[in-house]
């Protein structure tokens, strides 16, 4: 019975999203669609953030880097003309793949703090080397003339942007449900649990861990590549290290180590943005205090309140 | 390439990684102790650095904004030690990370109301403004001059403070057993208010010494705090010679890179190239030295002996 009623709120939640479209159409305010589209992405960051900080326990605070891969990768093509879909979200998905491969065979060597801190520096050097690079950009960044198009199908079209979103969403949770439940999953859960036991029973958690870095780096890389067609801009700003940051609360607000936490917790935290940000330009001096309010005292995250959560 | 420039840079090298020293010795040192990652530190930094501004440009004296930035800013450290971070000492370091994240953007946002985005600059006190003869022929600013010993100064003076008074005895006590310090009549919560204030007020000193050669403005401290993690995970976390060492490494590889960097690839890859890719290989110079320490020691060059 629980389980039916949360079952039941996220079908609801389900719904709500595949009428926003409909509802913005009707209203006739757009910015209603542009706002849900970008939530969604966010969430998708979130989600594969969660992969690794809450089913992993691998506190990166260098998830933005791979945001800004992704949308360099959408970027730099259609700046020479290739606005193939098809080949930009590859290259989104298999250069934060690599580079998160990369990254974290160096940092999976250190654990604790030291992670935390190497994962940051690496996805600052990737935001200065952003900075630098004069012919994309450098910091002004630069406009994406056209949205990425698949065929006949193109995401200039804002409506058609959405359920391609939020059909990749509903994809990547389908697709994180079966990975965290499978073997590799359980592997990885039980190595944040205790590792030396992990390895003393035989296994190289040093690689599965990586593997799961990888998988959440080249997610990240997709929503990467989706945000910057929702801004149809680029700039070494998606990996400021504050993005890092705003992804990883949205993880710890929504309740990490769970699938849907980090949905909830970016829609949590980009509508109480918006909302803050039409009151006030100094909105973050509210934010920040709240924020240590929240991490204080609040620790269960969103997904703990639905109701008929077991346990 | 003349003799002249490369001494020059290696000062300026020398006298960046004595800034980067003040900032990671408060960090390392509360880390060490309080078991505290604090992401805030940089944000001292840059109320260190705006409270030295706000007094220089109301009073002119350059030595009245001293006090009154490591006063402040002391101050400030202790409250939000006393307010917030204390309860986070027993807490994992994630929760940790986001309740600094959290001070980060409310002090970034909170010296933007009270001084406005826009960044603001000082002038170096009119008594330190002139050059000094360092070697025979080679001049250097006497303000970046002044920035080297101070920070050598307080090298010295951790280094006796730590390991030669009985505060220091206290402080190593408590970082190794916290309810044995405290069983013993120590008052270990005050103690590690007055550590905290205390880190502070380096990186206050730290922001206040930047101001005038650097630009003031909201999230200066967070730039240079990320560069402090670098120096810390190459010197090892919690030691404060590391600190001094990987400060010092981190300081001269960054402004060699920086300056040498370029001229050097150009006469290999030519001047056009090299104009791209010099600014870019400099700036990543440090992380890449980083994952190659943490490649071969991966615990850092002087890793802390913890009990």
């Amino acid at each position: 019975m629980r389980s039916r009623a949360r079952t039941l709120t996220l079908l609801g939640g389900l719904v709500v999203l595949l009428l926003v479209p409909v509802a913005a159409a009707l209203a006739d305010q757009p910015f209603y669609l542009d706002l849900f589209r970008r939530i969604m992405i966010f969430a998708i960051a979130a989600v594969s953030l969660d992969l690794i900080l809450g089913f992993g326990g691998m506190v990166s605070f260098g998830h933005a880097a791979y945001l800004g891969i992704g949308a360099y990768a959408v970027a730099i093509p259609a700046f020479y003309g290739i606005t193939s879909g098809f080949v930009q979200w590859t290259l989104a998905l298999l250069l934060a793949g690599l580079i998160a491969l990369a990254i974290g065979a160096v940092s999976l060597r250190t654990s604790g703090v030291s992670f935390i801190m190497i994962t940051l520096a690496f996805a600052q050097m990737l935001y200065y080397l952003g900075i630098s690079i004069n012919a994309w950009g450098a910091d002004d960044g630069m406009r994406l003339a056209r949205r990425s198009e698949f065929g006949v199908v193109t995401l200039a079209n804002g409506y058609v942007f959405y359920y391609v979103v939020l059909g990749l969403l509903v994809g990547l949770l389908a697709l994180g449900h079966r990975l965290v439940n499978a073997r590799f999953g359980v592997v990885i859960r039980a190595a944040k649990s205790n590792e030396p036991r992990m390895r003393a029973i035989g296994f190289s958690t040093f690689r599965y861990k990586l593997a799961a870095f990888a998988i959440a780096g080249a997610v990240g890389g997709l929503a990467g590549a989706l945000l910057t067609n929702q801004t149809e801009y680029l700039t070494p700003s998606y990996m400021h290290w504050t993005r890092s940051g705003e992804i990883m609360v949205m993880v710890i607000l929504g309740g990490m180590g769970t699938l849907y936490g980090p949905v909830l917790g970016a829609f949590a935290f980009l509508l109480l943005e918006d909302l803050l940000s039409a009151w006030t330009v100094h909105w973050q001096i509210v934010l920040g205090p709240l924020l240590v309010l929240v991490v204080l005292y609040a620790r269960r995250g969103l997904y703990g309140l639905l109701p008929g959560r077991d346990g | 390439m003349n003799w002249l420039l490369v001494v020059e840079q290696c000062l300026n090298g020398l006298q960046f990684g004595v800034m980067l020293f003040l900032m990671a010795a408060g960090l390392t040192l509360v880390f060490g102790i309080m078991n505290l990652v604090n992401l805030a530190h940089g944000s001292l930094y840059m109320v260190g650095a705006y409270l030295a501004t706000a007094a220089v440009m109301r009073t002119g004296s350059f030595l009245a904004a001293v006090v009154f930035a490591l006063v402040g800013t002391l101050a400030v450290g202790m409250l939000i030690e006393v307010l917030a971070l204390r309860t986070l000492y027993e807490r994992d370091h994630l929760d940790q990370v986001l309740a600094t994240f959290g001070l980060i953007l409310f002090f970034n946002e909170a010296v933007a109301v009270v001084w406005g985005r826009a960044a603001l600059f000082t002038t170096v006190p009119p008594a330190l403004a002139g050059h000094i003869t360092v070697l025979p022929g080679i001049r250097y600013p006497a303000y970046r001059a002044v920035i080297i010993l101070v920070g050598l100064a307080v090298a010295l003076l951790l280094y006796v403070v730590v390991s030669r008074t009985r505060l220091g005895m206290l402080i190593r006590a408590g970082a190794s057993n916290r309810t044995m310090v405290a069983a013993l009549g120590v008052n270990i919560r005050l103690l590690y208010t007055v550590v905290f204030g205390f880190g502070a007020a380096l990186a206050a000193l730290g922001g206040l010494m930047a101001g005038p050669i650097y630009t003031v403005l909201p999230g200066m401290g967070e730039e240079i705090l990320i560069q402090v993690f670098v120096v810390i995970v190459i010197g090892g976390i919690g030691s404060i010679r590391g600190a001094l060492v990987g400060a010092v490494i981190v300081g001269m590889v960054d402004t060699l890179g920086r300056a040498f960097l370029k001229p050097m690839l150009s006469t290999v890859l030519g001047p056009s190239a090299a104009d791209n890719a010099g600014p870019a290989l400099a700036s990543m110079l440090i992380y890449i030295l980083m994952a190659a320490v943490l490649y071969f020691r991966p615990q850092g060059l002087f890793p802390a002996v913890r009990a």
